[in-house]
């Protein structure tokens, strides 16, 4: 029962810093930041490793195999997908007009 | 210091990563750092868990993740801006499944123990078995329910939502009488199974849990509006990190509560922001279908029998190029139509002859917000030419020109004047505010949340039909002659 409450006081913890962390976003960076969150939550590839290489029976390995496969999805179309559409944003306009650090 | 206390150190530093990155990500400036830096953390976790002494299958999970990336990155790097929203859903759909997944293959490990035990024992009967079960204990249990429930939810939900943005289905809400109904005896049977699985432990249970929470995911989310589903998208990438939470309590990982809470976390206050950037509570977006349609038809058949005035390009080329002060404002059809280049060669001949231009970007414009300012970017439109809705507000009444480009309910006055409409109270661009109204669009079809719009019957306004990127080009060479 000790364990859980050590992941409890973690998860509390963890409530309060994604509120206070993002507490004010331009309305431009809604997409991007959903969209890296997206890819942040992909470290349940972590998991999804872990439950497989500790599969036994033939059904685990089929599902943790898969679970592997869809987070994999996840990580690197999320972490591909973000950093395109910031790239946009900042980067060929950063180039034409140097000094612009702007929108805020 | 032992191997095992390096591994958790790792997933700390991760876990760090994750939390300056989300931090990161809501700044201009350091949003790009942000996401690298969520990237080299998340590298360094799966290093670390690769690792991890005694894991078996390693080949396996090598070629599960080498045909996931090479699924997901040519999808991701070549898909074409438009479709970047559904990308996301998938992409947040599939991490929902696997959080469901990995809940799933834990409560398999725990369980098999005890199956492995009653083999032993000789002669075991139905009641003994539950005795045995129970060895697993009920927050176990309860950790993994809300680990397949949510999980499954967001699976489910986030692939009707890429069907609505990939338009292989109506965008529209889908209704049925009954519904309410019919979805209030999902969430009651979603419950009862749970309480089952949690007193009997039975994997039985757990199968129908998974069956009848992807139903509830389609049930949720099929009576959104197409317009509402960016929103959606993020309540979604939000329950999908909530999963990964409970997975991480199921399997015992700081990292994957702490990552999955952050997201949760941050994607319930996004998703606020989000809705109320479009001026509505979200409770409005989620629940706000079941009256809707009535109120949509209803305006449809009140704007039957008038008319339109339609232009030429070369009027409008004329109206364009001898304006003081034209204010472009794109939508989704811009988006569809490919057709961002071509907008800002018309600004940019505009401008060679003198003409003052800006872009007026509503925050929610084309199917995500941001999706316009991403796009134009691409198009190498300087920064100060684009200006946000509560920046351009102000100069609408002195524009002589609004050109608007394949936008429609941001502009929509119904947003100020009719209460009974379903984007009554969302924030617009006061287009009507502008000497001439010039519209392209591609047909007379509602926009994505709809409805008609009262301001294609302005007597200021002129409709050129066609393609954006077909009549854009058209209006350039109008331009140019003019």
């Amino acid at each position: 029962m000790n364990e859980i409450l050590q992941y409890l006081t973690v998860f509390i913890l963890s409530v309060f810093i994604g509120i206070e962390v993002i507490s004010k976003v331009p309305s431009i960076l809604h997409t991007p930041l959903m969209s890296g969150s997206n890819a942040i939550h992909g470290v349940i590839i972590v998991g999804a490793m872990l439950v497989l290489g500790h599969a036994t029976s033939n059904v685990e390995i089929v599902l943790g195999t898969l679970a592997v496969f869809l987070a994999t999805l996840n990580v690197v179309g999320g972490f591909v997908v973000t950093d395109r559409m910031l790239e946009m944003f900042r980067g060929k306009p950063a180039e034409k007009r140097e000094t612009k650090q702007d929108t805020e | 210091m032992s191997r095992g206390t390096f591994l958790d150190l790792c997933y700390l530093v991760a876990s760090i990563t994750f939390i300056l990155a989300l931090k990161g990500l809501s700044s201009p400036k350091r949003a790009r750092q942000g996401n690298l830096l969520a990237a080299v953390g998340m590298a360094i976790a799966i290093a670390a868990t690769f690792a991890q002494p005694h894991l078996h299958h390693l080949s396996l999970m090598i070629v599960a993740m080498i045909v996931g990336a090479a699924v997901a990155v040519p999808t991701s790097r070549f898909v074409k801006m438009t479709a970047i929203p559904q990308l996301v859903a998938i992409f947040n759909g599939v991490g929902g499944g696997a959080a469901a997944l990995v809940s799933i293959v834990e409560y398999l490990a725990l369980t098999s123990v005890t199956v492995l035990y009653l083999r032993t024992s000789s002669g075991v009967t139905i009641h003994v078995a539950i005795g045995g079960v129970k060895s697993v204990a009920v927050y176990k249990i309860l950790e993994v329910v809300l680990g397949v429930v949510i999980g499954t939810v967001s699976f489910s939900g986030s692939a009707i939502a890429f069907a609505k943005l990939q338009e292989l289905m109506t965008g529209r809400p889908v209704t049925y009488p009954g519904q309410q109904i019919m979805n209030a005896i999902l969430g009651v049977a979603i419950v009862a199974v749970a309480i089952l699985l949690l007193v009997t432990g039975s994997l039985v249970w757990l199968w129908i849990l998974l069956v009848l929470a992807f139903v509830l995911g389609i049930a949720f989310v099929l009576p959104i509006g197409g317009a509402d589903v960016p929103v959606l998208i993020s309540l979604l990438n939000s329950f999908t990190g909530l999963a990964v939470a409970a997975s991480g309590f199921t399997i015992g990982s700081n990292l994957l509560i702490v990552a999955g809470t952050l997201v949760g976390a941050s994607g319930i206050l996004l998703t606020r922001m989000m809705s109320s950037a479009m001026g509505r509570s979200l409770p409005n977006i989620l629940f706000s279908a079941f009256g809707s349609n009535v109120t949509a038809s209803g305006a449809v058949e009140r704007d039957d029998g008038r008319s339109v005035r339609s232009g030429t390009a070369e009027d409008i080329g004329v109206l364009l190029a001898y304006a003081r002060k034209v204010v472009i404002i794109p939508g989704y059809g811009l988006a569809v139509a490919q057709a961002q280049h071509v907008v800002r060669e018309l600004a940019d001949e505009l401008q060679e002859r003198g003409v003052e231009v800006f872009f007026a970007i509503h925050p929610v414009a084309g199917r995500m917000p941001g999706h316009m300012n991403v796009l134009l970017a691409e198009a190498n439109v300087p920064y100060d030419e684009l200006k946000e809705m509560d920046e351009a507000n102000p100069e609408m009444a002195t524009a002589d020109v609004a050109l608007v480009v394949g936008a429609n309910d941001t502009v929509n006055p119904a947003a100020h004047d009719t209460p009974g409409s379903p984007i009554y109270g969302m924030p617009i661009i006061n287009a009507d505010q502008a000497t001439n109204i010039v519209f392209l669009k591609r047909s007379m079809r509602p926009g994505f949340a709809g409805i008609e719009n009262e301001l294609l019957y302005n007597p200021k306004t002129v409709l050129l039909f066609g393609d954006a990127k077909d009549t854009l080009q058209k209006l350039v060479a109008a331009v140019a002659v003019a």
